[in-house]
């Protein structure tokens, strides 16, 4: 019964070995000259320690909303372009009514000037 | 598989009504500015008298699967989507005026409100928990927008903001809740999840649990007491015109999900949700009718007196038997009607820079507007249940059900709170017809012909609708005795 855990802890300790290894190498081998910039919390351009209540390019939020919309359509034709000869005609004809949806949100979101930065 | 199996041709309605969405939104694009707005406006209204037909012309009484389980077919259902598109249609009309004043008279406003409609009218069809989902989502996340359109005006922003938080709050209870069924049944078809709760112990811990999440959600939606904090508030903040809307239509999507899912799916578990909504029912008509009372902007008065209605119409639901249900149905579709001329009449009255809102605004009106303050009357005597008013016949086949049911005391309380809640209904009328207007009011406000017909046609067939009063509640009965059938 227990024995059948051994490869789980086996993995515990690969994985532990591992990250161990990746970063106490890094600090014995790796030239240390640290400096204030260096050392300082990075978080995607942003100040890591302000009031969270700034004002936020409006822009930003919908290029990532727009972004997602595609990017899920992508995540649909994957597999269905995968398992395409099984499910045939109709299989087909679903998809491109789903893309068809999508094709109106992109025609009226281009036609809007959402796409334009400035 | 193909398009014969799913049986596609049952949700032509929807199906029309979606691509016309589409359509109307392309078009507001390429259309001319000056003649844009007014075009998609027309053809929005085109569009829901036509999906009326639709539904019309392909009723049958049989009740058909389609989709695979997804989409039922029935009476019921059809009945219901007629009364969604043509009350729909009767709102839209009042709205034009109103939101030309405040610039939101948009081909996108009329298109989120076809979207909005459509996912009702899946709701309304669902047969399958992840449809009904859909739906609700699909009505809900377009009422937000719809409030937020008016991004001028503050208190519209955050009400908007409100409306979307403690939705979608609700959303997480309901789905939680229809996890935990999916979990208990193996299914989220409602006909299967009906036929295999009825093999499982009733005393399982997991099953009230799934209940109590279910009609909690439900709750929270129709806005009854404890959950409504939000109603007061995102009636009284939205453009009147989204007002009318939010209140008058999803109230009937709300009477469908209630009868599909609790109804349909969950009613082996009667006696574990009847509790649960005698107490909501009652708190609802009580507190919603006494605090209605204090209030002194028309709009929150008015999304007080929902919260009541909304407890009134679980009463008939709550008996459990096909009287109750067929009385709800009736309460509903009446209720629709009546609200979406109450705010008709505010968003006529209303002019630029007015939103006609305080009860002050309404004295002396019958002197001003003698033929709005007779609607008005008559929308009022109805809203408090005095004969021989639609609102009448409502209450009595409500009440009626109480009785048979054996639930005496439930229909004393409610006839009871009923009575409480007619001292504000008559406030109004009092105001319109026994005071003397407010300095600098006593002008007539000038009303658009097409909005003051609709709200003659909407009044007088569908609120004073004497004649064929019976016929109505004949057909209700006849489409909730084939209701699950």
């Amino acid at each position: 019964m227990l024995e059948n855990y051994l490869p789980i802890l086996l993995f515990l300790a690969v994985g532990l070995g591992v990250g161990a290894i990746a970063i106490s190498a890094g600090k014995v081998l790796a030239p240390n000259k640290p400096s204030e910039e260096k050392l300082s919390p990075y978080e995607c351009g942003f100040e890591a320690f302000e009031d969270s209540r700034m004002k936020f390019d409006v822009r930003y939020y919908l290029v990532a909303i727009l972004f997602i919309i595609f990017d899920l359509e992508i995540a649909f034709l994957f597999p269905w372009a995968i398992v395409l000869d099984e499910i045939g005609v109709f299989g087909f004809w679903a998809m491109m009514l789903f893309l068809g949806v999508l094709v109106v949100g992109f025609i009226y979101e281009w036609k809007k000037g959402a796409l334009e930065w400035e | 598989m193909n398009l014969v199996s799913l049986k596609t041709a049952m949700a032509l309605p929807e199906i029309f009504l979606a691509a016309m969405a589409s359509l109307i939104l392309i078009l507001g694009l390429f259309l001319k500015e000056s003649s844009r707005d007014k075009a998609c406006y027309w053809l929005s209204l085109f569009t829901l008298v036509a999906t009326a037909l639709l539904v019309l012309n392909g009723f049958s009484s049989n009740s058909v699967i389609a989709f695979n389980g997804l989409f039922i077919s029935d009476p019921m259902g059809a009945l219901l989507k007629i009364a969604v598109c043509l009350i729909s249609t009767t709102v839209f009309t009042y709205t034009r005026q109103y939101n030309q004043d405040r610039d939101i008279f948009k081909s996108e406003y009329y298109v989120l409100g076809l979207f909005s409609v459509t996912g009702m009218m899946v709701m309304i069809s669902a047969s399958h928990l992840l449809s009904l989902y859909l739906g609700l989502e699909l009505m809900s996340l377009c009422l937000y927008a719809m409030i937020a359109f008016y991004r001028d005006d503050k208190l519209a922003v955050e009400s908007a903001m409100k409306y979307f938080v403690l939705g979608a709050l609700a959303s997480s209870i309901l789905l939680y809740g229809m996890s935990l069924i999916y979990g208990l049944t193996g299914s989220l078809e409602l006909s299967v999840i009906s036929s295999t709760l009825s093999t499982i112990d009733q005393g399982n811990l997991a099953l009230a649990l799934a209940v109590v999440f279910v009609v909690v959600s439900l709750a929270f939606k129709l806005g009854v007491v404890p959950f409504h904090m939000w109603v007061p508030d995102v009636y009284q903040g939205a453009p009147t015109s989204t007002t009318a809307f939010m209140g008058s239509v999803p109230k009937i999507a709300a009477f469908a999900i209630i009868m599909r899912l609790l109804v349909g799916g969950l009613g082996e578990l009667h006696d574990m949700w009847q509790q649960m909504l005698i107490i909501l029912a009652i708190l609802s008509v009580g507190i919603g009718n006494i605090i209605a009372i204090a209030q002194d902007n028309l709009k929150r008065m008015l999304a007080y007196s929902t919260i009541s209605h909304m407890g009134f119409f679980l009463f008939g639901i709550l008996s459990g038997a096909e009287t109750g249900y067929s009385a709800s149905l009736l309460y509903v579709i009446v209720y629709a009607a009546m609200s979406a001329a109450s705010f008709g009449v505010i968003l006529c009255l209303a002019s630029e820079g007015n939103e006609f809102d305080k009860l002050s605004d309404l004295a002396g009106l019958s002197k001003r507007n003698p033929g709005l303050a007779f609607l008005l009357l008559v929308l009022m005597l109805s809203m408090s249940g005095i004969p021989p008013t639609a609102g009448f016949f409502a209450k009595l086949s409500v009440i009626q059900a109480l009785v048979d049911a054996q639930l005496l005391w439930v229909a004393v309380t409610a006839v009871i709170l009923a009575v409480i809640g007619a001292f504000y209904y008559l406030r109004i009328i009092k105001l319109a017809y026994f005071d003397d207007p407010v300095e600098g009011h006593s002008a007539p406000v000038t009303v658009r012909t097409d909005s003051k017909a609709a709200l003659t046609v909407n009044v007088l067939l569908m609120v004073a609708i004497l004649p064929w009063i019976g016929s109505l509640i004949d057909i209700c009965n006849d489409v909730i005795s084939n209701f699950g059938s």
